[in-house]
This record gives C-alpha cells, structure tokens and sequence, in this order.
C-alpha cells in the first residue's frame, strides 16, 4: 500500500521535473549551449509567484500569464546581447560564459531577497484528495496537470508555429535552413527565449510546492541535467520520459535508502547512462 | 630549455624567497597564490594541452583534502599523507579515465562535474570515517610547540614546493611523447586515433596529472586549516576558477597559468576585502568580461596593441 503513494509521489514530481528539464533540453538541443542559468530563472520564477501574491493578491495561475512573456524577454536579451557573441565558440567558453552570468544572477539574487526560505502559502488553503489510501495534495495535482499542459504547448509550439519550424530547421542543419532565409540569430534567441519561458513558469508551479532560496538553484540545474540525459536530448517526449523516471528513482530510492542518497543515487544513474547510452532513451537529431 | 622557461623558473625560485620578507598575511596571500596555481597549471594539462573541458578539479581537492585529512588525523605523518593522496587521485582517475574518456564536450564536462557531486555526498553518508557533515578536525600536527610564524612559512614552502615539482613535471609532460600525443588529440582525435596514438590511454594519464597535484594541494591545505567538511572542500568554485585563471592567463602555457592564477588571488582579495556582499557577482562580472573581450589572455595583449601600432602606423 505504501508502494502506490510512493508511486503517486513519484509521477507528481515526475512531472514537475519534465517542465524543468524541457526547456533546459531545448536550448541545449539547439543552440549547443549548456544554459548554467537556468536553476536560476527557476528560482526567479518562483520569487515572481511569490512577490506577486503577496504583494499583488495575484493567484499563481495569473502569475503564470506574466511569467512567460517576461522570462522569454530576458532569455532573448540576453542571447542577443551576451551569448550570442561567442555561440560558435568551443563549449569551455559557452558553459564558462553562462557560469559567470549565473554568478551574477544568483548573487542578485541573495542581495534581493535573502538566503532565508520563504514559502507561498495559499489562503484558504487548497486541501488534498485521497483514492483509497493515496492522499495527494490538491496544489500539487494543479501544479502537475499544468506542468503537462506547459510541456504540450512547447511541443505545439515546436511543431506548428513558424518560428518553431524554424528552431527545428537551425537544429537539424544550420547552414541549410539559413540558405532557405531563416535568420539563425533570431531563431537562437527565440528558442533561449522559450528556455527561459518555460524555466520561468516552472519556477512559478514550484513555488506551490517547495521552500524558495536562491541556494535551490544547483539542485534544479542538476535535476535538468539528469533528466536530459536520461530522456535523451532534442525530442519533448524524451524530457517527459527523463522527468518520470527521475521522480520515480527518485521516490523509491528515498524510500529504500533513505533520503539523504537521493542525489547519489541519481548522479550514479546519470553517469551510467552516459557511458552506456549517451543519447538517453528517446534522443534524436532533430528537436520535435 | 627556452629563455622564457628560465625566466619562469627564476621567478618561481624569487616566490620562495617570500618568507624572509614577508609577515602572516603575506605568507597566507602565496600560500594561496601557490595553491592556486598548481590548480590551474594541472588543469592546463587536460584543458589545454588534450582540449578536454574538465570540471574536476573540485572532485581531487576534496578527495586530496580528506584522504590527507583522516591519514593526518589518524597521526600519518604529513609526507605519507600526501603521498597516498597523490596514488589514490591518480589511480581513480586512470580507472575513472577509462570510462570518462570516450565522452566528449557537453557529456564529458558533465560527468566530470558530477564526481565532485558524488564524491561530496559519500564523504557526507560515511560519518564513521570523515565526521560526515559535521566536518573532519585535523590535528595541529606540526612539530608540536611551533609558532604560528614557524606553521605559516612550513606551509607555504610546502605549497610553494608542490608547485615548483608541478611545474616541473606538466614541463616534461609537455616536451614527451605524451605531450605531442595529447596535441594531436586536441587538434584531430579520430586523426590521432588513425596515425598510432592510444587516445584512451593518453586521455586518462591527462586527466591522472591534472589531479594528482591538485589531490596532494587538497591534502596540504587540510592540515594547514585544521578543519575541512564537505560542502567547503568540495566546493564547485574549485572546479570553475582554476579555468577562469588559465583563460586570464592564456590558454595552453604554463607561465600563462601561472600568471592567471596569481592575478586571479589578486582581483578576489580586492574584491573579498571591499565587496563581500557581492564577491560571488563580481566574480561572475569578471567571467564574462574576460570571455567577450579577451579571449585569449592577459599574455594577448601586448600582442594586440602590437598589432594595433602596426596597423595604424
């Protein structure tokens, strides 16, 4: 009977984890930029859910609708006026580059709002259900089906919009699509922009759930990187993939060695997966 | 030899002479500035000699600093401590090679920056032998009755000694068949696996050399602050900087390391002294100035503004 909680557990976080990871793989996939930032446009994220509903009385749901454009602003500055200037370098000054761009994030970040926990509480509070004996809190199934829902309008957005084609055209050949006129400046920052995006909301939906310190940001840059790795880099279906199986590792190993090897347990995963199968399970060429 | 390796040998042999001049402070400052610069001259040998990008440097300092600690604090003496430190990081990181090896770029930096990860979280679980996160105490081993001045000068001419055998050695590794072997890698690998060179073997001793100092660094600097715990040793800050300071310095010389390193010390003591609430933000300014505008180094710009004059002269 505990093993269905767990498992519940685990598909609730799961999820959560496929909306951190995907926007992470996108630009990744694309622009073959490791983006060392993106724990912190998480984080970010979250200080935003959190500010806006203290200060502003707004739910987390709206705070969703200001998050993605302001997040795919700042991730398309700062493709256009930093990254961009060395996209073609080797990946120790890309990876480098963002590191320093982090620091100054996360610094920002400490000096702003502190390195104290904070959490966004719901008033009234939201409750939880129960099937049986698997109780999940009610915030947690929102915060899922919209980390899903998310995840699905990437993929759409992927797949039927111009500028999506465009993304997966500068993936598969660079010099190709830019014969065909697709402006491939444009298209990186639009793509680091929709990365951010989606960080940026992730960020929102985890405010529901988890304490908010800028000090969360290594662990979820870990997360994203675990779970492209398992999925497989370039296809939205392998970072969903990543993401369940992380949170399934995840729950029953904190079950079966205690919490505290969770991390180990996932890094061991990842390094197996990387001499064993470096394309991860669902990886492709192109990013669909 | 060249000219420019007796200048930077002479150098380093005028470093050592710091201790009859120089007070606490001082000796704390080249303490560090040597520790730093066996960092980054290690790391030269698998970033820019193999052109492999290695975030690992983290991963040996911790292992050096608790493999010296629990020998130190067990009542090894220090040489001993030191000794199976340097063994312990080479030979895991021949086997770990072994496997790492074959990934390149993203991949390959990634594990590499997991095994400090992993490295940091088993030296938390066993309490039993490293105090887990209450930390590892260390001794005051040092002969006993010696004065704090007598404890500062022995640990940076220890420091200073590590960095000199460094030195020495990534010099020969440059000249040796490893060396012309580990340039071909960085140039054309699947060329260099064509013509003869066993890349698996040559990229794993890179990676052996680029952390045995930097494990018996670890191990010194365990017994000199007397008290180390994971998240300090293992520090991810230690895998970034020594990069940082070869890209200051230039990549791909030992001088230029060397270079970087201490004008690194210099910048983050000015920074950490004036602006503590923001060091880690001015650290991270300093990236990315360094990445957009220069590129290839202090040691460039003379280059430049020659370049410069003779442009426009």
């Amino acid at each position: 009977m505990f093993t269905l909680q767990i498992l519940a557990n685990g598909v609730v976080l799961g999820c959560l984890y496929a909306c951190i990871a995907v926007g992470f793989s996108l630009v990744w996939g694309v622009l073959n930029v490791i983006n060392l930032m993106h724990g912190s446009f998480i984080v970010l994220g979250s200080y935003l859910a959190w500010g806006a509903y203290n200060a502003l009385g707004l739910s987390p749901w709206a705070s969703l609708a200001i998050a993605a454009p302001l997040f795919y602003a700042l991730g398309y500055l700062v493709q256009r006026g930093v990254l961009n200037r060395v996209i073609a370098a080797p990946v120790l000054v890309t990876l480098t580059l963002t590191f320093g761009l982090d620091l100054i994030l996360n610094n920002a970040m400490l000096l702003g709002f502190k390195a104290d926990y904070r959490k966004l509480l719901l008033d009234p509070p939201l409750g939880s259900v129960a099937w049986g004996s698997v109780v999940v809190p009610v915030d947690r199934i929102i915060a899922m089906l919209l980390a899903l829902a998310l995840t699905a309008i990437l993929y759409v957005i992927l797949r039927k919009s111009r500028i999506g084609r465009a993304i997966i055209a500068v993936r598969l050949d660079r010099d190709a699509a830019r014969l065909m006129g697709v402006n491939v400046a444009t298209t990186y920052a639009a793509a680091f922009g929709l990365g951010a995006a989606m960080a940026g909301c992730a960020g929102v939906l985890l405010a529901l759930i988890f304490p908010i310190s800028p000090l969360s940001a290594t662990p979820y840059l870990g997360k994203a990187f675990v779970v492209c790795v398992l999925g497989g880099l370039g296809s939205v279906p392998g970072a969903v993939l990543g993401g369940l199986i992380l949170g399934l590792v995840e729950s029953f190993g904190a079950f079966a060695f205690g919490p505290e090897h969770a991390v180990t347990l996932s890094f061991a995963l990842l390094i197996l997966f990387l001499i064993f199968r470096p394309q991860g399970l669902l990886g492709k060429r192109g990013f669909e | 030899m060249r000219r420019k390796d007796w200048i930077l040998l002479g150098g380093l042999l005028i470093l050592g002479l710091l201790p009859l001049v120089g007070e606490a402070y001082t000796l704390r400052l080249g303490t560090m500035a040597c520790m730093y610069a066996v960092m980054a001259v290690s790391w030269n040998v698998i970033g820019g000699m193999a052109g492999y990008p290695s975030f690992a440097t983290a991963a040996f300092f911790g292992l050096g600093a608790y493999t010296g600690g629990v020998l130190l604090a067990a009542g090894s003496p220090l040489t001993v401590a030191i000794v199976a430190a340097g063994a312990l990081a080479f030979a895991g990181a021949m086997l770990l090679g072994a496997v790492l090896m074959r990934l390149r770029g993203h991949y390959f930096a990634i594990a590499s920056l997991a095994v400090a990860e992993v490295l940091r979280e088993l030296t938390n679980s066993a309490t039993d032998l490293t105090g887990g996160g209450m930390g590892l105490n260390i001794p005051l081993s040092l002969s006993g009755g010696a004065g704090m001045m007598d404890t500062a000068t022995f640990y940076f001419l220890a420091m200073w000694g590590l960095l000199f055998i460094a030195v020495i050695v990534v010099g020969f590794i440059e000249r040796s068949r490893l060396g012309f072997g580990l340039a071909c890698i960085r140039q054309n690998e699947s060329a260099a696996d064509m013509i003869g060179v066993n890349s698996t073997l040559y990229k794993s001793l890179a990676f052996a050399f680029s952390g045995v100092f930097v494990a018996m660094a670890g191990t010194l600097y365990a017994g000199w602050v007397h008290y180390i715990e994971p998240p300090d040793v293992y520090d991810i800050l230690f895998a970034v900087k020594p990069i940082v300071m070869v890209l200051l310095g230039g990549l791909g010389s030992t001088a230029g390391a060397i270079i970087g390193a201490f004008t690194f010390l210099g910048i983050e003591e000015v920074v950490w002294r004036n602006y503590l609430q923001v060091h880690t933000g001015v650290l991270g300014f300093l990236v990315v100035v360094l990445l957009l505008f220069l590129p290839h180094g202090i040691v460039s710009i003379g280059r430049r503004v020659r370049s410069l004059r003779a442009g426009h002269g």
